[in-house]
C-alpha cells in the first residue's frame, strides 16, 4: 500500500491518491492535497462542503453525491463545479479524506 | 388472514408473486399486486424499436398472465405508502392494509431535471427508454440524413448501464448497411471516466468504441441543453453539438416513493444490500431498479435478487434472523453490432472480467469478448424472459450467487479485479 508525506502526517493511499484510513486525516492533509488537485487555498465554501460530506459517511457510510449535495441546499451543483473544477464529486472526496465515490454500476 | 402487498408488476414483483404464491398458505396469505396499468414491456426490447427490428407490440404483454392463480391484481395508482400505519393509500383516498410490503416499482427517466431537455424533445431530442421514444426514435432515424449524432448518458445510475453502448454501436451497424456511415459522425458523451464504471471492461469497452470510430466526450456533466442551438452545456464550460441528441436522461425512483417520503435523492429506497430489506422498515423489502443498492439496474439483477428475497421474507414472517445472501449479481449481454454481442457477468466486489460462462473452458459463451454466439443468447433470452424468469423457474447453471470459475483476471495491473 502506498504511503504518502503530507508534512508532519504520513497518511496510506490507494493507486489513485484516495485516503484508505479516514482516521489518519486532518486539515493539514486536505490543503495539502487540494493543492495538488489545484485548489490553492481551502476557503469556508470548500470547508462547508468537506462538513457536509464527512456528516453524511458517519451517517449513511455513503459519499454523497452530487445531486445530494444539491438537495440539502449546502452547495448548488454550478457552484460546486466552481469551487472543485474538474470532476467536484471526486475531488471533494479525495481532499475530504473519503474513498472514491462509488460510480454505480 | 394475512396480506402480502407487492407493488409493482414489472420484473420484480411478478417474479415475487410467483416465488410466493408457491410458498405462503393461500388459507393464511393473500398476495395482492399492484400497478398502474395491465402492459408488462420486455424492457431489454426497447433497444431493439429504433433499429427497426423490433416494434412496440413485439415486446408487450399484459402484466396479469405471468401472476399465477391465488394472486389478485389491482390497476390502480397508488397516492403513498403510509408505513407507520402499515398501509397503501389510493389516489382517491382509500387505504389498503399489508402486513408485509414489497416494493418493486422501478426506475424511470426524468428528462425534466434536466434544464431545456424538454424544448427539443422528440424533435431533435430522442429517449429509448419508453415505448413511445423508442418508436419515434425509430421514425427519426429512418430519416435522417447526416450530421452528427450524440449519444448522452446525463447522470448515473440509469437502468441497464451499458444500453447508451449499445445504442452507439447499433447505430455504427444500422449506418454501415445504409451506406451512410460516412456522412454521420457519433459522439458518445457521459459523465463517467471511460466507457463503464469498472476498470477491465472500460477499457473494453471503449476500445470497441474506438474501433467503432464513436468519438467519447468523458467526465461531462451536463449542466442544461441549448435545444435552439442544439448543443449540451456542461457545468465545466465544455459544449458538445448535436443534430441528433439521443439521450438517457436522469433515471430516478417512482415519485410515489419520494410522495411516502422514503425515497433517496433520487427516489430509491434505502435498502439493506445483503438481506434486500428496507433500512428503516421491518415489514418492507424491495427488489430491483426501487432499490438504492451499489448493482445494475437491470433484469438480472431483479432475478437474482428474488430467490434471496423470497427466503428472507419468508423468514421475516417466521420471526428468524435474515439471510444476508444478495452479493450484487448482475449478468448482460451488451450488443456489439455486426451481429455479435459480449456477456459480461459481476457482482458487488468483483468487476466484469474475462474468461468463459457458465463452465470454465469449454463455456459456451466468452466473457467480455464480442461473439456470435452471446448474439444468439441475447435474442434467445426474450423467450426465456416470458417463459422462465418471470415465472420464477431457475435458469438452468446460472445461480443467483456469481461465480468466479471460469473468470480470469489480466495479468497487467494488480489486482483491479477487487473494487470495493
Amino acid at each position: 500500500m502506498p504511503q504518502r508525506q503530507f508534512g508532519t502526517a504520513a497518511v496510506d493511499v490507494d493507486a489513485e491518491g484516495f485516503l484508505t484510513d479516514f482516521s489518519q486525516w486532518t486539515r493539514e492533509v486536505a490543503a495539502a492535497v487540494a493543492k495538488e488537485e489545484g485548489i490553492a487555498e481551502l476557503t469556508p465554501a470548500h470547508w462547508k462542503v468537506i462538513e457536509f460530506m464527512h456528516k453524511e459517511f458517519k451517517e449513511n457510510g455513503q459519499v454523497p453525491s452530487i445531486r445530494k449535495l444539491n438537495k440539502s441546499g449546502v452547495i448548488s451543483t454550478k457552484e460546486l463545479y466552481d469551487l472543485f473544477p474538474g470532476g467536484p464529486a471526486k475531488k471533494a472526496a479525495k481532499i475530504a479524506g473519503m474513498k472514491k465515490p462509488e460510480g454505480c454500476v | 388472514m394475512k396480506r402480502l402487498i407487492i407493488l409493482g408488476a414489472g420484473t420484480g414483483g411478478t417474479v415475487m408473486a410467483n416465488l410466493l404464491r408457491k410458498r405462503l398458505r393461500r388459507a393464511e396469505w393473500a398476495i395482492t399486486v399492484i400497478d398502474r396499468d395491465n402492459e408488462h414491456y420486455y424492457q431489454p426490447g426497447f433497444l431493439f424499436i429504433p433499429f427497426g427490428f423490433y416494434t412496440k407490440k413485439d415486446i408487450v404483454k399484459p402484466r396479469s398472465k405471468f401472476l399465477p392463480r391465488g394472486v389478485e391484481f389491482i390497476v390502480a395508482e397508488v397516492d403513498r405508502i403510509n408505513p407507520a400505519a402499515n398501509e397503501v393509500v389510493f389516489q382517491d383516498g382509500s387505504n389498503f392494509p399489508y402486513d408485509f410490503l414489497i416494493v418493486a416499482t422501478g426506475a424511470e427517466i426524468v428528462p425534466s431535471e434536466t434544464p431545456g431537455m424538454l424544448d427539443g424533445w422528440r424533435d431533435t431530442i430522442f429517449d429509448f427508454y419508453t415505448p413511445d421514444g423508442a418508436t419515434a426514435l425509430a421514425e427519426k432515424l429512418k430519416n435522417f440524413q447526416g450530421g452528427t449524432i450524440v449519444v448522452h448518458v446525463n447522470e448515473t445510475p440509469i437502468k441497464c448501464p451499458v444500453a447508451p453502448l449499445e445504442f452507439a454501436f447499433f447505430c455504427d451497424w444500422c449506418l454501415i448497411r445504409h451506406h451512410k456511415r460516412d456522412k454521420i459522425e457519433l459522439v458518445y458523451v457521459t459523465p463517467l471516466p471511460g466507457a463503464f464504471t469498472k476498470p477491465v471492461a472500460s477499457k473494453a469497452l471503449g476500445s470497441l468504441l474506438e474501433e467503432k470510430r464513436v468519438r467519447m466526450v468523458t467526465d461531462f456533466n451536463a449542466e442544461r441543453i441549448d435545444a435552439a442551438a442544439r448543443k449540451l452545456v456542461g457545468y465545466d464550460g465544455r459544449e458538445v453539438a448535436y443534430d441528433l441528441l439521443v439521450t438517457v436522461p436522469t433515471n430516478m425512483g417512482s415519485e410515489m416513493i419520494e410522495r411516502s417520503g422514503m425515497g433517496n435523492e433520487y427516489r430509491f429506497l434505502p435498502t439493506d444490500p445483503n438481506t434486500l430489506r428496507s433500512k428503516k422498515y421491518e415489514n418492507i423489502f424491495a427488489i430491483g431498479d426501487a432499490t438504492d443498492l451499489p448493482t445494475s439496474k437491470a433484469g438480472s439483477v431483479a432475478h437474482f435478487q428474488s430467490e434471496i428475497l423470497a427466503e428472507n421474507v419468508l423468514r421475516a414472517i417466521e420471526g428468524k434472523p435474515l439471510e444476508p445472501g444478495f452479493d450484487g449479481h448482475s449478468n448482460c449481454f451488451v450488443e456489439a453490432g455486426l451481429g455479435k454481442a459480449i456477456l459480461i457477468d459481476f457482482n458487488y466486489d468483483v468487476e466484469p472480467l474475462p474468461g468463459r460462462f457458465p463452465f470454465p473452458v469449454i463455456g459456451p459463451m466468452p466473457l467480455l469478448k464480442p461473439s456470435r454466439i452471446n448474439h444468439w443468447g441475447k435474442l434467445a433470452f426474450r423467450w426465456i424472459y416470458w417463459h422462465m424468469l418471470l415465472r420464477g423457474r431457475p435458469i438452468p447453471f446460472v445461480p443467483a450467487r456469481m461465480k468466479m470459475a471460469g473468470k480470469k483476471r489480466p495479468e497487467t495491473g494488480a489486482g483491479p479485479g477487487e473494487t470495493k
